[in-house]
């Protein structure tokens, strides 16, 4: 049992981390953070030249052929960067579900562009009125391979040359500047990943399957977002120890005054826990099925939880300037912020383990329920 | 990453969980209710048990009667044992605490005449290091040692002493010279518990029970050959015992913590909220959700620092985060329990209306002291502070 990084994923983090640092650093993501879309043609071209956008899929789509964990240690060195765009809408999100879902035609077609770098894509579940757990497209009418109605908090809708679409239990593919199709921004909080209504109106599309094949895709996406969200913990960490350490007050370093030091202490161990959990839920995905979505509610649940609380910390920490503009630390709390909701907070995926293992034992570890019926 | 066990680890889990299929005594829920002393045999007898199969002390090196089992091995070990219902071993500081550091600082005679009597419980050991004046400042401590031809006078008091009150031995620090600065000054000697001038009293915690006792000591005398270590080297042989507190033994903790889980779910399907089984009402399945994804975060951190240490060979201050989750959370799943109970959960194991013998009602109390004992929260997020994230020293 080893529950560390092999030699091979450490270089990979490396150099993920090296690549952000030199193409994406924090002073372009400013700048795209004004833009609106806060995408950068010539960043994802240098990305997808690194295997990035076809990390996971398999070789014969031009994928890297590579493992879940691969995937989430990226994800985790973007989420460190604060790497805008539509990287996870397009890679995480909609090739997750086309790789689960799709015929080999149809991955030639959608897949094989998406790792090669040359498209961009999203998914489109949320409704009016719908929440997490509502992935069957009720109120999208999928009437004679045409789809007629509004998809709501759609990431990156703007840059995506596609969307997959879910609508009557099915999962669709639509070209974005197919006839019926408008997008419109939603603001929000975060500046560096924006999302969109979109509004379909007997708009072609090509079914590419049954939405029920899309759980395990959504696992991935969510274990993958979890670690982006770690990525923006570490970050804030850091920034926050730099702080603690080079203000002073009183004539000594703030964060030689114990109240300061605890909080720097608890975001530390915040940030390692959801780390743990969202590496477990990654070699879940790839090697223990049965634990898998167990595994994956139970990350997303304590970095939700986690990632605000680090936020908080974080800016009160930096005290008057953690409040401020021109502190990076706000692009990162904004992010935060709406990963938190993203694909389900903590409260949802509570109520998901809940019916995982309270209402049925299958997926608790059978040796410890033996164990227990034994001592009785 | 490969969270599987290897050939090997599951060869090793599989040749102790069929030992302790044959040999965990089946009476041991009924002999946890006898009083202090009747347990404390049973505990001793069970320990004996152990030894006698070669499982004492696994992690010892093998020229000292252990397994030299690796840090993995360690970890398995104590996770059967939780799995398996398994009693504690009477000698608990002596196997993780007091041989590890005589193993690493003692003399060769030293190692001969006590180490494996520690393994077999003949000789229980206990640890004198917190005072009345001196906790979580240690190096502060007051007891003194003064020489006189072949021997120490030991004079002071030691406080918070688990088995004080049953221990045949006491690993102890003590200040030898009063005029240097205060981690400079301390020597570690073994000190045998029926030396004239030695008197014991059991402390009483909030729970009822005395795990642990005050010791005092007027004009006792030590060989100088019991001394562990140099003389004024001290605080060195101290932080290597208190190394070894942070050992392996958390991964039973986790056993435990998912046994109790797998009550608490139990209970919520039999017991009524709002007319419905607890199971059903939203909030009773939020909190235990939590408690359920928490005890699987502990037990996650753990595997990841055993996979450094096992790598690195060495327990790193990052380990203050497993004390802090571990206690913290045994407090949050406690109190989750006394909130699905209802009223039950205050009742004591003497009241016929019990749930569970009073179990919960001694948890809660219990779980008072998961973040003072083995380091204070506050301590451990001053190591944080300062070894890990490098933040200046707050104290």
């Amino acid at each position: 049992m080893q529950f560390g990084l092999s030699e091979s994923q450490e270089i990979l983090k490396d150099n993920a981390r090296k690549f952000f640092a030199g193409e994406c650093p924090i002073n372009h993501v400013r700048k795209l953070a004004e833009t609106g879309s806060a995408y950068d043609a010539d960043l994802w071209s240098k990305m997808a030249a690194q295997g990035f956008t076809g990390i996971i899929f398999p070789e014969q789509y031009g994928g890297m052929g590579m493992s879940v964990v691969d995937l989430i240690l990226l994800m985790e060195e973007a989420g460190r960067a604060l790497v805008p765009g539509p990287f996870f809408a397009t890679v995480a999100l909609a090739a997750t579900v086309i790789d689960a879902v799709a015929t080999d035609a149809q991955k030639k077609k959608y897949l094989a562009p998406i790792c090669s770098g040359e498209t961009r894509a999203t998914l489109a579940e949320i409704e009016a009125g719908a929440g997490w757990g509502n992935r069957v497209g009720k109120k999208m009418a999928a009437v004679n391979g045409r789809l007629t109605g509004e998809k709501l908090f759609v990431p990156d809708a703007d840059v995506a040359d596609f969307l997959v679409v879910t609508a009557g239990g099915g999962v669709f593919a639509v070209q974005q500047n197919a006839p019926g199709v408008s997008v419109t921004p939603m603001p929000a909080m975060d500046l560096t990943r924006s999302v969109y209504a979109v509004r379909l109106d007997n708009t072609p599309a090509e079914k590419l399957g049954d939405a029920s094949g899309m759980e395990r895709a959504t696992d991935v996406a969510t274990a993958a977002l979890v670690a982006e969200m770690v990525g923006g913990m570490q970050r804030i960490l850091d920034m926050s120890v730099e702080y603690a350490k080079a203000r002073k007050q009183y004539g000594k370093s703030i964060g030689a005054f114990q109240a300061v030091q605890h909080q720097c202490a608890d975001m530390y161990l915040e940030t390692e826990s959801s780390r743990s959990a969202a590496y477990y839920a990654a070699w879940a995905l790839d090697h223990d099925p049965a634990q898998a979505a167990t595994a994956v509610s139970i990350a997303k649940m304590y970095a939700s939880d986690a990632c605000r609380t680090v936020g908080n910390r974080g800016v009160q920490v930096h005290g008057g300037m953690g409040f401020t503009w021109e502190n990076d630390l706000h692009l990162y709390y904004r992010r935060a912020k709406a990963s938190e909701t993203m694909l389900g907070d903590a409260t949802f995926h509570r109520e998901r383990i809940a019916r995982l293992v309270i209402d049925a034992p299958g997926s608790r570890p059978q040796e410890v329920q033996e164990s227990y019926r034994s001592a009785l | 990453m490969d969270l599987n066990l290897t050939a090997e680890e599951q060869q090793f889990r599989d040749e102790l969980r069929d030992w302790l299929k044959a040999n965990v005594p089946a009476d041991w829920s009924a002999k946890r209710e006898d009083p202090l002393e009747t347990r404390f045999e049973y505990l001793r007898t069970w320990q004996r048990k152990l030894f006698d199969g070669g499982w004492a002390g696994i992690s010892w090196p093998k020229e000292y009667g252990g397994r030299g089992a690796s840090l993995m091995q360690q970890v398995i070990f104590w996770q059967e044992m939780a799995l398996a219902g398994a009693p504690p071993m009477a000698n608990a500081l002596g196997l993780g605490l007091i041989g590890p550091t005589i193993i690493s600082f003692g003399t060769h005679a030293q190692k001969q005449r006590y180490l494996s009597k520690i393994l077999s419980a003949e000789e229980i050991w206990c640890q004198g290091f917190s005072e009345p004046n001196a906790g979580s400042d240690l190096a502060s401590l007051q007891t003194s040692a003064r020489r006189e031809g072949d021997f120490y006078v030991v004079n002071g008091q030691k406080t918070w002493t688990s088995y004080g009150w049953i221990a045949d031995w006491c690993e102890v620090v003590v200040r030898t010279d009063p005029n240097v600065p205060k981690h400079k000054g301390l020597t570690v000697m073994l000190l045998d518990m029926k030396t004239p001038g030695i008197s014991v009293r059991p402390l009483r915690q909030m729970t009822g029970e005395s795990e642990f006792s005050e010791v005092f000591f007027q004009d006792v005398r030590v060989p100088v050959e019991n001394v562990v270590g140099e003389v004024n080297q001290g605080w060195d042989v101290a932080i290597g015992t208190l190394m070894h507190e942070r050992g392996t033994f958390g991964a039973g903790l986790q056993i435990l913590y998912r046994r109790n889980m797998e009550r608490l779910i139990e209970l919520s399907h039999e017991l009524e909220r709002g007319g419905r089984p607890a199971a059903q009402d939203p909030l009773v399945r939020q909190k235990l959700a939590q408690c359920y994804a928490e005890i699987e975060i502990m037990r996650l951190n753990q595997m990841r620092a055993f996979s450094r240490i096992s790598a690195t060979g060495v327990p790193g201050p990052e380990g203050s985060i497993q004390k802090i989750f571990w206690s913290e959370l045994n407090q949050r799943v406690q109190q989750v329990a006394q909130e699905l109970l209802g009223p039950y959960a205050q009742l004591a194991s003497s009241s016929p209306y019990a749930v569970d013998k009073g179990v919960w009602a001694y948890g809660y109390l219990r779980s008072r002291g998961n973040t003072i004992e083995a380091g204070t929260s506050e301590i451990q997020r001053n190591i944080i502070g300062h070894f890990v994230l490098g933040l200046p020293r707050s104290y």
